[in-house]
C-alpha cells in the first residue's frame, strides 16, 4: 500500500515534469502537440546510452538529453509548426510514432540493467523510493519555478498572445513563428529530462513503452488540471497517476480490467471539455501591476495563503 | 515475371489499398467540409464497424464456413448491419461529444475527439480482447489471372464495393435535396441556416454517411489487415493523409487522394526498398511533405483566415 | 512629406483582382480617409500594407524604406500599427494585459543589446520589466479613458470600448502610422463622437492616421485627405470638399444617372 503511494509520487513527479513541458506548448502557446511520448523516449535513450554504453554520469545525461530533445523538437518544429491546429495535432502524432518506430528498428529490446545514478557516493537504488521522490520533486520544483517565471515575463506573454490570436500578435510585433518554435523546443526539452528520470528509476528502456497512450496521458494531465496553469498541471499529474494505480492501491487488479484507466482518461478528456474546459483550477490569473513588493507578497503568501493563492485577483 | 508485370501487380494491389483509404478518407473530408474539424475518432469507428461486421458474419455463417452463395449473402448482410450500427454510433458521438462544443475554442472539439477515440479503442480491447482476428473470406479466393497479373476475388470486391459507394455518394451529394443542403452548409453555415436548412440534421447526416463508409472501409480492410482494437489508428491516420493529399473538404479529392496514397504505398515501398516496418513512417513523411508544399492538397481550395 | 506610398499595388485572388494598380499615399501628420463601397478592396489594401498578406505585384514604401512583402511583425516594429474590422482583442486577457502586448517590442531599446540577450534579460528581470510595462500600459489606458477597466477581461467590455481598447493597444507601440479599419462600425452616435475626439487626440500626438470608414459624417469631419476606391481601383483623391463634389465618386456610391432614370 505504502509502496504504491510512493510509486504514485514518483510517477506523478515524472508526469508533472512532462506536463510542465506540454503545458508550455499547449497551455501557453495553444499548440496541440501529441508527441510527448517521443520526447520522453529520446530522453530515456540518451540516459540509457550515456550511462550504459559510455559509462558516463547520470547528471551529465540531463543537459545532454535536454539539448538532444530540444534539437529534435526544433527539427520537428520548423516544418510542422506552420501548420494549423488540427494538422499540427496529426503531424505531431505521426512524428511521435516515427520516433518510436525508429527506436524499435535501432534496438527492438531496448536497454537493461542501466547503471544507477549516484550523488556524493549515494546510489539511487530503485527500492529506495523515498530518495527518488525527493530527487524528482526537487526537479519538478525547479522547473515549476523556471516556467512560472517564463509565463509571467514578456516572453511568456508573447506566447499567450500567440495562443489567443495569431493575427493580432503579429500586428503587435510578435514574431509568431519564433515564439511557437521556442515554446515547442522548451516543452520538448523538459519532456526529455522527464525521460532521464524515468530511466534512472526503472533502469530499463523499452521502445514499446513510449506509445501514443503516454502522449494522451500527458495531454490529459494538462487538460484536467487547467491549461496554462503550472500549479494545476501538477495537481493533474497526481490525479492521473492515482487513477493509473487505483487497481493496485485497492488490490482490485483482478476485478478492474487493464483498459479501465485508458477508458477513464478518454472519458476525462470528453467530460472536461464538455463541463469544465478550463480545467479544475482554471487559468493562471497573474495580476500585473500588483503594488505589493516581493517581500510583501511572500509575507502575504504565508499569512493569508488563500488570497495570495489566487494572485490577489480581482 | 518481368519488372513491368511486377509493377502492374503492385499497382493493382495499390488500387485495392487505395479504394479502402478513399472510403475512409471520405468521412474525414465530409466532416471537415462542414465543421472544419478533424474527427479524430473516425479511425476507431472504422474499427467498430469491422468488429460488428465480423461478429454478424460469424453469427450468420458459423466459424469456418466454406465460401458459397450463403457466405456471400451473409457478408453483405453483415456489411449493411455494420454500416447501420456505425452510422448510429457516429451520430451519437457527434451529439454527445462534439455538438455542445461547436462554439467553443478550437482545441476543445479536438481534445474531445481524442478522448472519444481513446474510449472506443480501449473499450473494444476490453470487450473483445487485444488479439487480432481473421475475417474469413466469403469468396473462393483463387486468384484470377489476367496475363501475368493475379487479381483475387476479394480485391475485385473491394474495388467494386468502393466504386459503387462512391458513385452513390456522388449522386447523393449532387442530385438530392439533402446532398445540396450538405454542400450549402459546407460553404456557409450561417447563411444556409437562414435559407431554411436544418444544419443540425445535415451535420448528423454527414456523420452518419461518413461513419457508414468507414464501416465498409473497415470490413474491406480487415481482409488484409485482420481485425483488432487498435486497427483504426494507423488505417485511419493513413486515410487522413489521403484526405489531405486530395485536398481536405473536397469529396473528389478524398477519392483521388486515397487511390494515390494506395498506389504510392504499394509501388513506392518496393521501389525504394523500404522495409515493411517503416511503411507507416513513409506515409507520415508524405503527409508532412504535402502539408508543407501544398497544404490545400491537389483539389483543395485555398482557404486563408480572413483578417 | 509622404510617410507612406504604394506604387502600382495589385493583389489578385485566383482571378479576382481585389486591389488593382493602386497608387495610395499618406501625408505625414494628417488624417487620411479611405472610402469606397463594400468590396472595393479597402481592407485588402490595408492588409497588403501591414504585411498581413503579400501583394501580387507593386511596391509599398514606408518612410523611405521598401517594406513590400515583409512579415507583419517586422512591419509593425517599423512603426505601423493597426486595428481590425472584426475586433481582434485577446479576449480572455485583461484590458491592461492587452495593452501590455502592444508594448511587446517597446522594451529594451538599448542598441547594444542583441535580441537574444534582451530575451535573457526579460526573463531574469521580469518583475522589474513588468512594472515598467504595466505603468506604460496604464498611461495609454488613461489616454483612452479606459483606466477604470484595467483589470476587467477584454471580452467583457461593451463593443465601443473594445474598439477603443484596440486603438489603445495599437497606440502603445508608439507607431508613426496608425491604420484604423472601420473604427466606428457598430457604434452608437455618442460612441462615434467620442471616437472622433480620440482620433483628434491621436493626431495631436503626431501620429499619422489612415482610416477606413463608412460613416460619411465622421470621414468628412476628421479627414484631411480622402482616397476613394471602387472595384479595387483608385477613382479619386483629394480634400473632403473635392471628394464631395467628385462626379466619379457620386456615381460609385449612387449609380449612374441613366440607370436611375431607366
Amino acid at each position: 500500500m505504502l509502496n504504491f503511494f510512493q510509486l504514485i509520487l514518483i510517477y506523478a513527479g515524472i508526469y508533472a515534469l512532462m506536463a510542465i513541458g506540454q503545458n508550455c506548448i499547449t497551455g501557453y502557446t495553444g499548440m496541440l502537440s501529441l508527441c510527448h511520448a517521443g520526447f520522453l523516449c529520446i530522453g530515456s535513450y540518451v540516459t540509457a546510452i550515456m550511462c550504459k554504453t559510455f559509462g558516463l554520469s547520470f547528471w551529465l545525461s540531463l543537459p545532454v538529453a535536454a539539448i538532444a530533445t530540444g534539437l529534435i523538437g526544433l527539427l520537428i518544429g520548423i516544418p510542422t509548426l506552420r501548420l494549423k491546429g488540427d494538422y499540427l495535432c496529426i503531424a505531431t502524432l505521426g512524428l511521435g510514432e516515427i520516433i518510436r518506430n525508429i527506436a524499435t528498428n535501432l534496438n527492438p529490446v531496448g536497454y537493461n540493467s542501466i547503471p544507477r545514478a549516484s550523488l556524493f557516493g549515494y546510489q539511487f537504488a530503485s527500492r529506495n523510493k523515498f530518495a527518488f521522490i525527493l530527487l524528482i520533486w526537487f526537479f519538478v520544483l525547479v522547473f515549476y519555478i523556471l516556467f512560472q517565471q517564463l509565463a509571467h515575463s514578456r516572453l511568456g506573454r508573447a506566447m499567450i498572445a500567440v495562443r489567443e490570436d495569431e493575427v493580432a500578435a503579429q500586428s503587435n510585433g510578435i514574431n509568431v513563428t519564433k515564439y511557437k518554435i521556442s515554446s515547442f523546443v522548451l516543452g520538448a526539452a523538459v519532456g526529455g529530462i522527464a525521460g532521464c528520470f524515468q530511466t534512472a528509476y526503472t533502469l530499463t528502456v523499452q521502445p514499446a513503452s513510449f506509445t501514443f497512450m503516454v502522449s494522451v496521458m500527458v495531454l490529459c494531465t494538462v487538460v484536467l488540471g487547467g491549461m496554462g496553469n503550472a500549479k494545476a498541471v501538477i495537481l493533474g499529474a497526481f490525479i492521473i497517476q492515482f487513477i493509473s494505480y487505483f487497481p493496485q492501491l485497492t488490490g482490485l487488479t483482478n476485478v478492474i480490467p487493464a483498459q479501465a484507466k485508458q477508458i477513464i482518461y478518454g472519458l476525462l478528456l470528453v467530460v472536461m471539455m464538455l463541463c469544465r474546459p478550463q480545467g479544475i483550477l482554471g487559468r493562471d490569473r497573474y495580476r500585473y501591476g500588483d503594488p505589493r513588493t516581493r517581500k510583501e507578497k511572500i509575507h502575504d503568501f504565508f499569512s493569508r495563503p488563500k488570497k495570495s493563492a489566487k494572485g490577489g485577483n480581482v | 515475371m518481368d519488372t513491368l508485370t511486377l509493377y502492374m501487380q503492385y499497382i493493382v494491389n495499390g488500387l485495392t489499398l487505395g479504394a479502402i483509404y478513399s472510403l475512409i478518407a471520405l468521412g474525414y473530408t465530409m466532416v471537415y467540409g462542414i465543421l472544419k474539424f478533424i474527427n479524430f475518432a473516425h479511425g476507431d469507428i472504422l474499427m467498430v464497424g469491422a468488429f460488428v461486421g465480423l461478429l454478424v458474419y460469424t453469427a450468420l455463417t458459423g466459424e469456418a464456413a466454406d465460401p458459397g452463395v450463403w457466405t456471400i449473402i451473409a457478408f453483405f448482410i453483415a456489411m449493411l448491419i455494420s454500416m447501420g450500427f456505425s452510422a448510429l454510433l457516429g451520430v451519437l458521438i457527434e451529439r454527445v461529444a462534439y455538438k455542445p462544443l461547436r462554439n467553443a475554442n478550437r482545441l476543445a472539439p479536438l481534445l474531445s475527439a481524442i478522448g472519444v477515440s481513446f474510449i472506443l479503442s480501449n473499450g473494444a480491447a476490453w470487450i473483445f480482447g487485444t488479439q487480432s482476428r481473421r475475417f474469413p473470406y466469403p469468396f473462393a479466393n483463387d486468384p484470377i489471372r489476367i496475363g501475368a497479373i493475379a487479381i483475387t476475388p476479394h480485391q475485385i470486391v473491394i474495388i467494386a464495393v468502393s466504386v459503387i459507394m462512391m458513385i452513390l455518394l456522388t449522386f447523393f451529394v449532387n442530385k438530392t435535396r439533402m446532398g445540396k443542403a450538405m454542400r450549402a452548409a459546407s460553404l456557409d453555415q450561417a447563411t444556409s441556416m437562414l435559407m431554411g436548412i436544418n444544419v443540425n440534421r445535415v451535420i448528423s447526416l454527414t456523420f452518419a454517411i461518413g461513419s457508414a463508409l468507414a464501416a465498409v472501409g473497415g470490413i474491406l480492410a480487415s481482409f488484409d489487415f485482420r481485425v483488432y482494437p487498435s486497427m483504426g489508428t494507423m488505417t485511419g491516420l493513413k486515410a487522413f493523409v489521403a484526405a489531405v493529399i486530395g485536398g481536405i473538404g473536397n469529396i473528389q479529392g478524398a477519392m483521388l487522394g486515397g487511390v494515390l496514397l494506395g498506389i504510392l504505398e504499394a509501388v513506392g515501398a518496393p521501389l525504394l526498398h523500404i522495409p515493411n516496418s517503416m511503411r507507416d513512417t513513409v506515409a507520415f513523411a508524405v503527409l508532412i511533405i504535402v502539408l508543407l508544399v501544398k497544404p490545400d492538397g491537389i483539389l483543395g481550395k485555398n482557404e486563408r483566415e480572413k483578417v | 512629406m509622404r510617410l507612406l506610398e504604394t506604387e502600382h499595388l495589385t493583389r489578385e485572388f485566383g482571378g479576382v483582382i481585389a486591389v488593382n494598380d493602386v497608387d495610395f499615399h499618406v501625408e505625414k501628420g494628417l488624417v487620411t480617409g479611405l472610402i469606397g463601397p463594400n468590396g472595393a478592396g479597402k481592407t485588402t489594401l490595408f492588409n497588403q500594407i501591414t504585411g498581413m498578406d503579400k501583394p501580387t505585384s507593386g511596391k509599398v514604401i514606408f518612410d523611405g524604406n521598401d517594406i513590400t512583402g515583409l512579415p507583419a511583425w517586422k512591419i509593425s516594429r517599423m512603426g505601423i500599427a493597426r486595428t481590425f474590422q472584426n475586433i481582434r482583442l485577446y479576449k480572455e486577457l485583461t484590458v491592461v494585459e492587452n495593452v501590455m502586448m502592444g508594448l511587446h517590442f517597446k522594451v529594451g531599446k538599448d542598441p547594444f543589446h542583441h535580441r537574444f540577450s534582451q530575451a535573457i534579460k526579460s526573463y531574469f528581470f521580469a518583475a522589474r520589466e513588468n512594472r515598467e510595462v504595466y505603468h506604460k500600459a496604464m498611461e495609454w489606458l488613461e489616454f483612452s479613458e479606459l483606466a477604470e477597466h484595467a483589470q476587467d477581461f477584454a471580452g467583457s467590455l461593451p463593443y465601443g470600448k473594445q474598439r477603443e481598447l484596440e486603438i489603445a493597444r495599437a497606440l502603445a507601440a508608439e507607431p508613426k502610422l496608425l491604420f484604423l479599419d472601420e473604427p466606428a462600425a457598430g457604434m452608437n452616435p455618442s460612441e462615434t463622437s467620442h471616437l472622433m475626439r480620440v482620433v483628434d487626440k491621436i493626431r495631436n500626438l503626431g501620429v499619422t492616421v489612415v482610416l477606413i470608414e463608412h460613416d460619411m459624417k465622421l470621414v468628412m469631419n476628421i479627414c484631411d485627405n480622402i482616397t476613394v476606391l471602387n472595384f479595387g481601383m483608385k477613382i479619386a483623391e483629394g480634400t473632403p470638399n473635392e471628394i464631395k463634389h467628385n462626379k466619379d465618386v457620386i456615381e460609385a456610391y449612387l449609380g449612374r444617372d441613366e440607370e436611375e432614370d431607366s
